[in-house]
């Protein structure tokens, strides 16, 4: 029984030996080092942490499987990655846990033992002949020890003597500090990771939450009390004048929520700019209220200065809107076309209406401040120019399909002619094209809007319509035809503000396809009802003007018709009821912060230096060791050894040609200093002397 | 040297023929006192201006180029050169304005309207001259090895040594420049791919001057000027198609003093990694070639082999230091020092890289063509590193887009 113990136990211990082997191996180490850079090439190659969607839509459902499944989208902090690097981990130190002991009483040793014939083995090695005493040649090679900085030790043994002298001890604690500098970062490192974050998550103690909800409203499985997490990192977006006591740690598809002991209150956010327009600095004024002792800090940071507090750290990392309040006039594009509604909204709010007993909701979405765009200037270079503040938002209807607008607060100015810009994206993705509605000469919109509201009035239109035909009908007898006459023009003029230039182009040919004319009348009629058109859009547009009060006709006012004509071709397309029109606001912007907690900062700084340390160490320190061993090999006539056999030895732990010199300097002075006379002179070559290998 | 045995064994004591170690001699520590000398007048003029890190370095850059003196005495000409040349410099551009910001266009037309500037002493101006000289260097090197001149060779080398003055004279006019235009845009030049690109090539020339006097060869100059060649030809396209010339302020990010530093710690890694490869490839050449002869133009392949192992050896111990540095700016900038930023991430690769290639002949004794064409090898995945990133990946790092 015991023997089969005993066989178990060794068999036990030589499979954790082999273990230990293994771990140590050094074709371990530098697999693993190429494993972890090829693993990382991945995840610099893939963008990483998209919203899934992306992956699915840009790969495919097959490859978004996989990636899902190797969590390719978030390459750092997969299972196998950081296996990786506890693998990493764990060979190193327990390469340390070999060597270290090895190491360390290795520089305390002499090698003392060492034998003629190992000696003569080494690669560096030489033998001459000497006259001298002993003595005299141990306390020469002693001396040139000292002057070169070696430690000696001298051992007598069997008539023979042997001087042993290393240098260079601490390029083996630069081997320790320098793969003990590795496992600190690796340890400081992990406690900063998302790693115990995980294993509460996979224990079921903290649960993500994957809705958009306020901080209020997400469920307490989501909440860490302050302090739950040793290290983390989180982002909070806190509007100005608002508080904020929490950051949001992203985790799988969502988020946890890290409770803070404080309250960061943010006063203001303000950008610096440079005279081109450039950003110079993002800052943010913070006031700080612990919660616990009710100590306040006020302090105004910006990127690269960030707030440190009780081992927390706050740093300016984006910004947004916080909430804009915006004031702006519906105009109706249908139904009541030409009369607007002054309304408010604030930007991340939405709201709804009804139009024509439909429902839609206008969803406010970013407001900025400046949008500065390349433009050519009038002498045909680049330039910078600022269209001012716009808004962005959706109009949603009843079935959810949404629109995007980004419409710009004040007219913008292009070859000396304003327009109010509104860019439309109809979907995620598309190109956004700009609608250019004309501004009149008070700089507004009323104008256009009025016109719109003429041309889409059938009653009116058909009264212009009347008015014309009338006029050039003069003189024959109308009545019931020019009646009819009116309410053509006027329908064909509803096809083209209803649906454009080319529905008009073919409503008209349908006609007088009808008719059945020769080719040439009818190519008259198509021209002549294209110009009754015309007219009555331009009689439209100028009773329009005599509406607001314009007396006198110049180009500038005709080169807005044309415009304004190209505007009512589109609006058909343009997808929204109601035009925005922003009147006013409020600017409230809103910080982005990263809080952190980094507890394992103090250990990779302090392996970093370590590391460092150790390398310089490591490649600059020479560890070497030199041996003369001094033999009688003669008897003089009183019977003592008069006659010696010096055996001189070296290695440097590192093999470089560095040492092929200092070994031939070294031994070439030794035999100078100690050779007998016929071989005073050595080899004078030092450089081609014993080559390594 | 033969001497009678009887006086040796009779209290002789023998003298050394072993080389002396380099003792640090009056005019060592007179040269070290000088430049602590000279840091402390800077200090006097602009303690305003230098905070605790700025001063830090500044003392710190005196005691370095001390030291780099000691160890490399033909670095004291270069300190001196470009000291006076650039010192004359700067007082010249204070004739513009009493507080020296004049803006772009005045400062156009004063480098345009005075000679000294428009050929020599704006950055403009000083950085071609180094472009020339480094160009001038490679024929001159290829040439004199081939005919093995001696003189072609010393040639050779005064052209790079000239160049790397002229360097770091437009590198100081520049990172003047900067201030005249705006104060608020001043920063030292290191701030983007066209200023990293002129550091690459002086650090890159400095450290081959180094290793030419360490082993006592000109013969690799051509190689590895080459490279540096190389790099100048892209800086001129990048100089002539896109105006990349242009003093730019920087972005919030880069306002830190962590750059300073972070920066040039990287180049000296890339300098000696470019090194490397191209000794690399004269160690591949000649061993195609027959390998080690009598009539060798090119040092021993064991010398070859030792030179990539001494550069890899100081640009990892450097590379090290800068990913570090990098980390801690991280730290302080982005709000953690490692982000897996696809930048840092690389930086990460190149240095496993460069520890498995240290592994391996430290710990295996690879030697030879294998570790000649990693050498060769880890050079593309550094290029990747310093340029594919900036050119194919998106990142948190923003200091060059192609
Ligand atoms: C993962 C397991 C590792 C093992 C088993 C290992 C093992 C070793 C060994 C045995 C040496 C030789 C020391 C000598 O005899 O001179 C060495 C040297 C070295 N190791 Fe590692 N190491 C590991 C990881 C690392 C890592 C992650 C680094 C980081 C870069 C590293 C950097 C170095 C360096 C720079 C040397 C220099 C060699 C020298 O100059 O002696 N090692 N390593």
């Amino acid at each position: 029984m015991t023997t089969q113990a005993q066989t178990a136990r060794k068999r036990r211990r030589s499979l954790s030996s082999r273990l230990f082997t293994w771990l140590t191996s050094m074709n371990l180490a530098i697999a693993l080092l190429s494993i972890l850079a090829i693993a990382s090439v991945i995840g610099t190659v893939l963008q990483q942490n998209q919203p899934f969607n992306d992956y699915l839509i840009e790969f495919g459902p097959f490859w978004y499987e996989v990636f899902m499944t190797l969590k390719l989208n978030d390459v750092y902090s997969a299972g196998w990655f950081v296996l990786i690097l506890l693998f990493l981990l764990a060979s190193t130190s327990a390469c340390l846990i070999r060597n270290t002991p090895n190491f360390l009483r290795d520089i305390r040793s002499f090698r003392l033992n060492a034998q003629e014939m190992s000696l003569r083995a080494f690669a560096h090695s030489r033998q001459y002949e000497s006259d001298l005493p002993a003595a005299t040649i141990v306390e020469r090679t002693q001396g040139l020890f000292q002057q070169l900085g070696y430690k000696a030790r001298v051992k007598e043994r069997d008539g023979e003597t042997l001087v042993a002298a290393r240098k260079g001890g601490m390029n083996r604690i630069g081997y320790v500090l320098t793969h003990l500098g590795m496992v600190v970062i690796l340890v400081g490192g992990l406690i900063d990771s998302k790693m115990y974050l995980k294993t509460l998550n996979m224990l079921g103690v903290v649960e993500v939450e994957t809705r958009d909800l306020p901080v209020s409203q997400v469920p307490q499985e989501s909440h860490l009390p302050p302090g739950s997490l040793a290290g983390f990192r989180g982002s909070v977006n806190i509007p100005e004048g608002k508080w904020g006591d929490v950051a949001f740690i992203g985790l799988k598809d969502g988020y946890v929520v890290q409770n803070l002991p404080f309250k960061i209150e943010v006063e203001d956010f303000f950008v610096e700019f440079y005279d081109t327009g450039m950003p110079k600095s993002f800052n943010s004024n913070l006031k700080l209220t612990d919660k616990d002792t009710g100590e306040v800090i006020e302090e105004t940071i910006r990127v690269n200065h960030p707030l440190k507090y009780k081992g927390y750290n706050i740093f300016q990392s984006s910004f947004g809107d916080g909430g804009t309040e915006l004031e702006f006039d519906a105009w109706q594009l249908a139904g009541e076309v030409g009369t607007k509604q002054a309304l408010e909204g604030t930007v991340h709010q939405e709201r709804t209406f009804e139009f024509n007993g439909e429902e839609y909701t206008l969803e406010f979405r970013d407001f900025s401040l400046f949008n500065v765009n390349p433009t050519e200037g009038p002498d045909g270079t680049q330039e910078n120019t600022n269209f001012g503040p716009s808004v962005t938002f959706r109009v949603r209807d009843a079935t959810g399909q949404a629109v995007e607008y980004e419409n710009y607060f004040q007219p913008v100015d292009f070859d000396g002619t304003k327009f109010f810009l509104s860019g439309v994206t109809s979907e995620v993705g598309a190109q956004q094209q700009f609608l250019f509605i004309p501004a009149d000469r008070n700089n507004s919109i009323e104008t256009f809007m009025a016109f719109y509201a003429t041309l889409k009035d059938q009653d009116e239109i058909t009264r212009i319509a009347a008015d014309l035909v009338g006029q050039t009908a003069q003189g024959q007898q109308g009545g019931a035809a020019q009646s009819a006459a009116a309410r053509s023009i006027a329908d064909m003029v509803g096809t083209f503000v209803e649906q454009g230039f080319s529905a008009l182009g073919e409503q008209v040919d349908q006609q007088l396809a009808e008719r059945d004319m020769p080719p040439e009348m009818a190519e008259q009629a198509r021209e002549s009802s294209f110009r009754v058109v015309q007219s009555v859009l331009m009689r439209a547009y100028m009773e329009t003007l005599q509406d607001q009060g314009v007396e006198e006709f110049a180009d500038r006012d005709a080169d807005f018709f044309e415009k304004a004509l190209d505007v009512v071709t589109v609006i058909p397309n343009y997808g929204s009821p109601i035009f925005v029109e922003l009147t006013g606001f409020n600017h409230i912007q809103s910080t982005g912060l990263e809080v952190t907690r980094a507890p394992g900062m103090f250990w990779v700084y302090l392996g970093s230096l370590m590391l460092t340390l150790g390398i310089f160490m490591l490649f600059y320190i020479h560890y070497r060791r030199l041996w003369v061993l001094i033999k009688p090999a003669g008897v003089n006539d009183d019977g003592e050894s008069a006659h010696h056999r010096v055996v001189v030895a070296g290695t440097d732990a590192r093999k470089n040609i560095d040492f092929d010199q200092a070994f031939a300097q070294f031994s070439n002075e030794l035999q100078r200093q100690t050779g007998s006379n016929e071989q005073k002179n050595p080899p004078s070559d030092p450089d081609n002397s014993g080559r390594p290998e | 040297m033969s001497v009678p045995n009887e006086q040796m064994v009779n209290g002789y004591q023998p003298g050394s023929e072993l080389p002396q170690r380099r003792s640090f001699g009056l005019i060592d520590a007179l040269w070290a006192v000088a430049m602590l000398v000279g840091a402390g007048i800077g200090y006097a003029q602009y303690s305003a201006a230098l905070d605790f890190y700025a001063t830090g370095t500044l003392f710190g850059a005196a005691l370095g180029l001390g030291f780099l003196g000691w160890i490399w005495p033909a670095t004291r000409w270069l300190t001196a050169v470009v000291a006076a040349v650039s010192l004359f410099a700067l007082w010249r551009y204070n004739i513009l304005g009493a507080d020296g910001a004049v803006g772009r266009a005045a400062l156009g037309e004063f480098q345009e309207s005075t000679f000294l500037f428009k050929f020599l002493l704006s950055s403009q101006a000083a950085t071609m001259w180094m472009v020339a000289l480094f160009f001038l260097s490679i024929p001159t090197y290829f040439i004199s090895t081939l005919a093995r001149s001696g003189y072609g060779l010393k040639v050779g080398s005064a052209l790079v040594w000239s160049g790397v003055a002229m360097g770091f004279i437009g590198f100081f006019s520049r990172w003047h420049e900067s201030y005249l235009i705006n104060p608020a845009y001043g920063h030292i030049p290191v701030s983007n791919l066209y200023e990293v690109f002129i550091v690459f090539a002086v650090v890159t020339a400095l450290l081959y001057l180094f290793y030419e006097k360490r082993y006592n060869n000109r013969s690799l100059g051509g190689f590895v000027m080459l490279i540096v060649g190389v790099a100048l030809g892209f800086l001129l396209w990048y100089q002539f198609t896109r105006d990349a010339e242009v003093i730019a302020p920087l972005v919030p990010a880069l306002k830190s003093w962590w750059m300073k530093i972070h920066v040039p710690a990287n180049f000296i890694g890339y300098g000696t990694f470019a090194i490397a490869a191209m000794v690399g490839i004269a160690y591949l050449i000649k061993q195609k070639m027959g390998g080690d002869g009598p009539n060798d133009r090119l040092p021993s392949l064991a010398v070859m082999d030792d030179i990539q192992y001494k550069a890899i050896a100081l640009g990892f111990a450097f590379f090290t230091i800068a990913t570090i540095l990098g980390a801690m700016w991280a730290a302080e900038a982005w709000g953690g020092y490692w982000s897996w930023d696809p930048k840092e991430t690389w930086a990460l690769i190149v240095w496993l890289n460069y520890a498995a290639w240290l592994h391996m002949r430290l710990t295996k004794g690879w030697r030879g063509s294998v570790m000649a064409w990693w050498s060769v090898g880890g050079l593309f995945i550094t290029s990747f590193a310093f340029l594919g990133v900036n050119m194919f990946l998106s990142g948190l790092h923003s200091y060059g887009e192609l």
